[in-house]
C-alpha cells in the first residue's frame, strides 16, 4: 500500500509526515516524530498510557490510524510545558506525587489536561469517572485523584473549589 | 469508493471496535475506507415527530447532548456507560450500532426507542428498521456497498420515559447484562406502552417480547413488576464464562429491569421524556 502524506499540527508546530496507511498515531509520534513521552502500554484501548489530545478531546493514539488524524491537531505530554517550565499539572503531579514508576503518568497528564480544560474544578467522582480508561498498576489512585485536585487549585486559584466527594 | 471496493472493504468510522479486532487479528480486511470526516453524518436534530442522529457523532457528543438528554435518556444513559471516556471521545454512535456486537449497549436502546436505519449506497437509499437490522452476532442488515448515513427515532410523546442500566465487573468491561426500557404511560398510573430490550444476553440485542399481556391495563404493581422482570430474564440467553454463570447473569437482568422501569416510570411521571 502507497504511504501517504497527512499534515497534522503537534504541540504547536505543523508536521508533513509520510506515513502508511496502517500505522497507528502512536507510532508515528513516537517512531516518526520522535516524541517518545507518549507511552504504548497494552495496545488493546485498555490503559490508557498512549493518551493524547487530538483536536481538543483524550483519545488512545494506539487504537486510532494516523491519517484518521491528518488535519488535526494533536498535544502530546512534550507539549505542556512551556518555555522550561513545567505546566501546573506537571508540578501538581510533582508536588502530589501522583506517580510511582511512571509508565502511565504521561497518559494521566494528557488526560487531567482535557478535563482541567473542560472542567475547572471536579470533584473525586467526576475525576474517578474521567480516569476510568487510564490505569496505573504500581499503586492506588488517591495521589492521582489529589494531584488533579492540586492542579486545579494551581491553574484556577479563584475557582470556588468543591471537596466533596461524588 | 464503498461499492467499488465491495466486500474487500471496510468502513472505519471511529475505529473503537474496529482497530482492537484488526491488531488482534481476528478480523482481516484488504481496504479500510475511513468515513470519518463527512461532516454531514455528525450531530442531533430534532423536530416535532422525529430525532435525527448522524452515525459519525462520537458517543462523548451523545453522552452530552441537550436533546438526547431530554427525549432520549436511555441513550444518553447508554452513552455515559459505554467503555471509558477515552474511548467514547473517538467511538462513534453509527459504529456501536453497526458493529453488531451482543455486548454494545447502543443497539438495546436503539431497539426500545424504535429506532430507523437510513442505509444508502450509490443510487439506493433504504430503511431497516430495528426489528431487522441486527442479524445475529456482529451481523447487521448493512449489506455490501452500503453506508450508514442517518438513524432515525420518533420522538417521544409526553408521559413517557425511557433508561438504560448495565452491571459490569470492572470499570470499562463489556457488561454482565444491560437492559434498555421505554414505556408509555396511559390512563392514571397505567402503562400502556411498554419495551424492554437486553445487552450481552444472547447472540445479538434480545428484545423481551409477551410483555403487552402483562402490562395490558395494569398499574406497575410489585406482582406486575415481578412477573415484567422474569419475563426478561426468561428471555436473557447467557452463557457461563469467567465473569459468571449463566443464572447468575439472569438475576442480573431481572434486577436491572427492575431498576431501569422505576427510572424510566420517574421520568414519564415527571415530564421528562
Amino acid at each position: 500500500m502507497m504511504a501517504s502524506i497527512i499534515r497534522i499540527k503537534v504541540n504547536g508546530t505543523k508536521k508533513r509526515v509520510e506515513v502508511e496507511p496502517r500505522e497507528l498515531l502512536v507510532d508515528v509520534i513516537r517512531d516518526k516524530l520522535g516524541l517518545v513521552g507518549t507511552k504504548v502500554g497494552c495496545e488493546t484501548s485498555n490503559c490508557g498510557a498512549c493518551t493524547v489530545i487530538v483536536d481538543g478531546r483524550a483519545v488512545k493514539s494506539c487504537t486510532m490510524f494516523a491519517v484518521q488524524a491528518d488535519g488535526k491537531e494533536i498535544t502530546t505530554v512534550e507539549g505542556l510545558s512551556k518555555d522550561g517550565e513545567l505546566h501546573p499539572i506537571q508540578k501538581a503531579f510533582v508536588e502530589k506525587h501522583g506517580m510511582q514508576c511512571g509508565f502511565c503518568t504521561s497518559g494521566m497528564l494528557m488526560t487531567a489536561y482535557w478535563l482541567l480544560n473542560n472542567r475547572r474544578n471536579p470533584n473525586d467522582g467526576e475525576i474517578k469517572r474521567h480516569f476510568s480508561g487510564n490505569l496505573c498498576r504500581c499503586t492506588g489512585y488517591q495521589d492521582i485523584i489529589e494531584s488533579v485536585k492540586h492542579a486545579s487549585r494551581l491553574m484556577y486559584p479563584k475557582e470556588e473549589q468543591i471537596e466533596v466527594s461524588q | 469508493m464503498v461499492s467499488s471496493y465491495g466486500e474487500g472493504g471496510k468502513i472505519l468510522a471511529g475505529g473503537q471496535s474496529l482497530i482492537p479486532l484488526l491488531k488482534s487479528r481476528l478480523f482481516a480486511v484488504p481496504h479500510l475506507i475511513d468515513i470519518g470526516r463527512i461532516e454531514g453524518m455528525r450531530g442531533v436534530t430534532e423536530d416535532k415527530k422525529e430525532i435525527h442522529i448522524g452515525p459519525l457523532t462520537t458517543i462523548s457528543e451523545i453522552e452530552s447532548d441537550k436533546v438526547v438528554r431530554e427525549h432520549l435518556p436511555a441513550l444518553g444513559d447508554a452513552s455515559s456507560v459505554i467503555a471509558d471516556p477515552l474511548i467514547r471521545n473517538a467511538g462513534t454512535v453509527g459504529g456501536n450500532v453497526c458493529h453488531g456486537d451482543p455486548s454494545n449497549d447502543i443497539p438495546a436502546v436503539m431497539h426500545v426507542l424504535g429506532a430507523n436505519f437510513v442505509l444508502e449506497k450509490t443510487g439506493d437509499r433504504r430503511i431497516s428498521d430495528v426489528e431487522n437490522f441486527f442479524v445475529d452476532t456482529l451481523q447487521t442488515d448493512v449489506r455490501s456497498g452500503e453506508i450508514l448515513t442517518g438513524i432515525v427515532i420518533p420522538n417521544p410523546p409526553e408521559r413517557s420515559g425511557s433508561a438504560y442500566l448495565k452491571a459490569e465487573k470492572r470499570a470499562g468491561d463489556f457488561s454482565l447484562a444491560g437492559v434498555a426500557v421505554y414505556l408509555e404511560l396511559g390512563k392514571g398510573e397505567t402503562v400502556s406502552k411498554l419495551k424492554i430490550a437486553l445487552t450481552s444476553s444472547g447472540p445479538k440485542v434480545m428484545a423481551v417480547d409477551g410483555l403487552y399481556a402483562i402490562i395490558h391495563g395494569n398499574t406497575l404493581s410489585p406482582d406486575v413488576m415481578g412477573r415484567i422482570c422474569k419475563r426478561a430474564s426468561s428471555v436473557s440467553r447467557p452463557v457461563d464464562d469467567v465473569h459468571g454463570t449463566a443464572e447468575y447473569k439472569r438475576n442480573v437482568v431481572s434486577m436491572l429491569t427492575g431498576d431501569a422501569i422505576k427510572i424510566a416510570l420517574d421520568r414519564a411521571k415527571g415530564g421528562r421524556r
